[in-house]
């Protein structure tokens, strides 16, 4: 996703682009995601800075003709739960910071929740609704931003595996070579997700890039029972946490095709790929817990993905210092739909050499060049 | 002394059957677990018990080994060596290291029947047909012998009532007694087509065309390898022969382009292949039908080895020559693996049954005592291969698609979606296919169209994984275990069929 | 000579009929059959229609695996006709779409 979005940017910016992948489009972390465009999720900060510049690119790319429903851009919003009454004032307090950057984040009763989401179990004290929150079908976004980018020029090259990054006499980045053949350009950009740490490898950079499983149940389909993505407050917290351990917080979500999709499961256990029924029990707990309707439902299916998980959270965006032509646009962790419109935006400005719309510092790439490397989990 | 190691068998079909016989013979407790209410699997589907047939054999070929594997499990059931748990939709197999404690209600020092305390491996079924609720069986290994299912390649009005797997016309024929209408068209490709199309005519259907994609010279090519084989040449020939009795006509290098009909099939559209498998222009001719009965092939379950991490090669699980798979305690037989036939489905089956008898007891089994099966296996397998040579769908099928052709029935894609994902949008493969058209994301999981669309993408037919191996009430899920199935004789069970 | 039937074929001396009803039409089914093959007997082939087009669908795989037979029985959507016994008084619907109705899962009935 991130990459077709810095393709896509990039060729309105005028660049000459291709877009290179080992495997199809969507491939990788992207097809394996919910499509969450979130602002409900991120405390006051970079993350949220982004995150508020990707909605409004999202909104204006949704806007285009053809582009909003092909991708099934759908502005739902969100809906956090409180479990408690303290669990309620704490999530008032954290909209308030929210509200201060900028969030549309208004503190909602329970008649006002039940109003929004009339399926909701019994005895919910009340929540906070976010109205900028929004989906997109995450594989057809990808897809859909490289076939506009493809009418612009840029060339799509699935199938092919970077297998060095090439580089002048002088150091500077002169274009990769792939399994089938050199591809020559000043500046290459590493939007390799989750495997991003491989690709920065090849130009001999550290980027320290690490898996963090996550499942999504995935649902018969449904008429539309859940309007909006609704969580429970614990979700936050463990989106922000660092631990290898299981985490899962209850997400659930209706989408425009049908299907409820429940999540959130973290782990850190590397790219394991097997299926644990345990996870499998805590998220339909988790989802039966907030939509007491949900235990008749059948689960069709899961899947997995693996995150690209930064160790401060936040995905690296910008010019690799170490590494001259050479930029970085991964380690999004969840987050990577809906931050893929302004890391794209934003590396086409630094590329074309202009002063980026937010202040790209604390992305630096190269901001854990000095810390002792890291064990992958 | 120490406790009888225990097994589960997933499939009561030939293969299972035979496993299960096998390893009860040698010791060990068999839970045999199947879906229907009672044992044989698709080939010795049974009439439902209240329908009083007093003929089943009229429906089925290779009686005798019915008989045998029926009685098999009837003494083996009553001696308390095997339990059969029929109506056991099975969703997932789970590794367990041992039992946790209280997760055992029935014995609540938290012992298993023989009193063991490991268990590797937790069954999770749910009980039908209701499928509300489920169940684990606990057993310290597993042979997942859980058949095939049938595949089909689309074609304009293969959704239309009418129109129905070959393997569902005899399901239905066999299992329920009944015909789906009074005219059949039975087509497609593959060894299947003949027993249908003849268990159809006996049954009073009139089968107005067998059309069959593979041709004589298709034989022709491989007449060594088949005429290795004079028993299952000689049942070729009864069918014909039956076939000519019945007067169905044969049209041999075949196919169907076309089924038309309103709310339901009322005729269909064939015509002939040219070498290169297209239809030649200007053969087409129209026959009138109520019943479409299709198939071209067969494709295995590999759901539960998935779940339980064995390697999968292309879309059969792999073993090695026990029948084991990569994964410690996992056995797998029949059609699973590879599809073969009855035939082949007994001998691995028994092979399995007998290595998981020697290898539960800390024994390496010595493969020469059952080189008999080894050796009908061998036979079986080539037999099947060639057999897979000689019946081959027709290469250009896909060129029959219109675009509003329908390639996923349950999410109702068309086939101008799956090749604008391939040509327009990128996708490469089955997956990207599916996420960016939704083409095997309902409620079959795609089991009906990935051979469709993988053809349509134009890459290698593959597995896709699917953790559950049948649709699972959130409710169920959301619990921390499942109750263990009750334990005890058959007697119990009848008693106390959930 | 007896007719060619399946049921005679087998030799089959099922016990007597009972009723069961499709969408409040009786119809008589045989003990130990399904829900499809009493449908099948009475003439009926279709008896879901689906999501998006709207189209009718019957048995396909007959075998429980593609779904496509999806069926409303005494008010339990989303039954598969090819594997349910139909039970004396059973009351058997058409399933539209998901089958959840306007209201959706819990509020039905």
């Amino acid at each position: 996703m991130v990459g077709a979005a810095c393709a896509l940017y990039a060729a309105r910016a005028g660049f000459s682009v291709v877009l290179v992948d080992r495997g199809p489009v969507a491939g990788g972390t992207t097809g394996s995601g919910e499509g969450n465009l979130l602002v409900s999720d991120k405390e006051p900060g970079p993350e949220l800075e982004l995150a508020l510049l990707s909605g409004r690119l999202w909104s204006r790319l949704a806007a285009e003709p053809g582009l909003g429903a092909s991708i099934e851009f759908e502005a739902k919003g969100g809906v956090v739960v409180a479990s408690s009454g303290e669990g309620l004032a704490a999530l008032g307090e954290f909209a308030a910071g929210q509200r201060d950057a900028g969030v549309d984040a208004r503190v909602v009763t329970d008649a006002e929740l039940y109003e929004l989401e009339p399926h909701l179990a019994p005895g919910t004290p009340g929540g906070v609704f976010y109205p900028q929150d929004c989906q997109v079908m995450p594989s057809l976004a990808a897809a859909q931003l490289v076939r506009t980018a493809r009418g612009l020029g840029a060339r799509l090259l699935t199938g092919r595996t970077v297998t060095a990054v090439l580089r002048t006499t002088g150091g500077e980045v002169r274009g990769v070579r792939t399994d089938h053949g050199e591809i020559h350009a000043p500046y290459v950009v590493n939007a390799a997700g989750t495997w991003g740490g491989d690709v920065a490898a090849l130009a001999g950079v550290r980027l320290p890039v690490l898996p963090r499983r996550g499942f999504v149940l995935v649902t018969e389909p449904l008429p539309r029972m859940v309007r909006h993505k609704v969580y429970a407050a614990d979700y936050v917290a463990d989106v922000a946490s660092g631990s290898a351990a299981l985490q899962t917080s209850p997400v659930v979500e209706g989408t425009a095709a049908g299907p409820v999709l429940i999540g959130a499961s973290r782990e850190r256990v590397g790219f394991d790929r097997s299926f644990s029924l345990p996870v499998m029990r805590a998220l339909a707990a988790g989802a039966t817990r907030l939509f007491p309707f949900l235990a008749g439902v059948s689960a069709m299916r899961a899947y997995v993905g693996f995150r690209p998980y930064m160790p401060d959270h936040l995905p690296a965006i910008g010019a690799d210092s170490r590494v001259p032509g050479l930029f970085h646009a991964c380690g999004h962790e969840g987050a990577g739909i809906g931050l893929a419109a302004g890391t794209g935006h934003l590396i086409a400005q630094v590329m074309a050499g202009g002063v980026p719309d937010l202040d790209l510092t604390p992305f630096r790439p190269d901001r854990f060049a000095d810390s002792p490397a890291e064990e992958a989990s | 002394m120490s406790p009888a190691p225990t097994l589960a068998v997933v499939g009561a079909g030939p293969a299972g059957l035979s496993a299960a016989l096998a390893a009860a013979l040698r010791g060990v407790r068999v839970t045999l677990l199947d879906s229907a209410a009672q044992a044989g699997g698709q080939f010795y589907r049974q009439p439902a018990e209240a329908l009083g047939a007093r003929h089943p054999k009229a429906l089925h070929h290779q009686w005798r080994t019915w008989e045998r594997l029926r009685d098999g499990l009837a003494q083996q059931v009553s001696a308390g060596r095997v339990q059969h748990m029929t109506e056991r939709h099975v969703w997932f197999v789970e590794r367990v290291g041992e039992v946790p404690e209280g997760r055992d209600p029935g014995n609540p020092d938290g012992r298993g029947p023989g009193g063991s305390d490991r268990r590797h491996f937790a069954v999770h079924a749910l009980p039908g047909p209701e499928q509300e609720d489920s169940v684990a069986v606990y057993a310290d290994a597993v042979v997942l012998a859980t058949g095939g299912y049938e595949k089909v390649l689309p074609f304009p009005g293969w959704t239309l009532p009418g129109v129905l797997t070959a393997g569902g016309a005899q399901a239905m024929l066999k299992g329920g007694l009944v015909l789906p209408g009074r005219t059949a068209v039975v087509a497609g490709a593959g060894p299947l087509l003949m027993p249908v199309a003849v268990g159809l005519a006996a049954a009073g259907a009139e089968v107005a065309a067998l059309v069959e994609a593979a041709g004589p010279s298709h034989f022709a090519g491989r007449s060594a390898a088949l005429a290795a084989h004079p028993d299952k040449l000689a049942e070729g020939v009864g069918y014909l022969a039956q076939l000519l009795r019945h007067r169905v006509p044969l049209a041999a290098r075949h196919t169907v382009v076309e089924a038309h009909g309103k709310d339901s099939v009322e005729a269909v559209t064939i015509a002939a292949l040219d070498p290169a498998g297209r239809v030649r222009p200007g053969t087409e001719r129209r026959i009138a039908c109520d019943t479409l009965a299709v198939g071209h092939g067969m494709l295995p379950h590999t759901d539960l080895a998935e779940g339980l991490g064995c390697r999968v090669d292309g879309v059969n699980v792999a073993v090695d020559a026990e029948q084991r798979t990569d994964v410690p305690g996992v056995w797998a037989a029949g059609e699973t693996i590879g599809i073969g036939g009855a035939a082949l489905s007994l001998a691995e089956g028994h092979i399995a049954g007998r290595s998981a008898a020697a290898r539960l007891r800390g024994a390496a089994p010595d493969p020469r005592t059952w080189a008999a099966a080894a050796k009908s296996r061998t036979r079986a397998r080539k037999f099947a291969a060639a057999l897979a040579a000689v019946y081959v769908p027709p290469a250009h099928w896909a060129e029959q698609l219109r675009d509003d052709t329908l390639v996923c029935r349950c999410e109702e894609v068309p086939a101008s979606a799956v090749r604008e994902a391939v040509e327009e949008l990128g996708a490469t493969d089955a997956r990207s296919v599916k996420l960016l058209t939704r083409a095997g994301m309902g409620w079959c999981q795609g089991r009906m169209c990935s051979a469709a669309v993988a053809g349509l993408a134009g890459c290698e037919e593959r597995s896709a994984r699917r953790p559950f191996a049948r649709p699972v009430p959130l409710g169920v899920l959301a619990r921390a275990t499942d109750e263990q199935a009750p334990e005890g004789g058959p007697a119990d069970d009848e008693q106390n069929p959930s | 000579m007896s007719k060619r039937t399946p049921l005679n074929l087998a030799g089959a001396r099922p016990g007597p009929p009972h009723t069961v009803t499709f969408d409040g039409r009786e119809i008589p089914a045989l003990p130990g059959q399904t829900v499809a093959a009493a449908l099948w007997t009475a003439g009926v082939v279709s008896w879901r229609t689906t999501r998006h087009r709207g189209e009718p669908r019957g048995v396909f795989c007959g075998i429980g695996v593609c779904f496509d037979c999806l069926v409303e029985v005494n008010g339990r959507i989303n039954q598969r006709a090819c594997l349910v016994p139909a039970a004396p008084g059973d009351e058997i619907r058409t399933q539209d779409g998901d089958g959840h109705g306007v209201d959706g899962p819990g509020e039905r009935r």
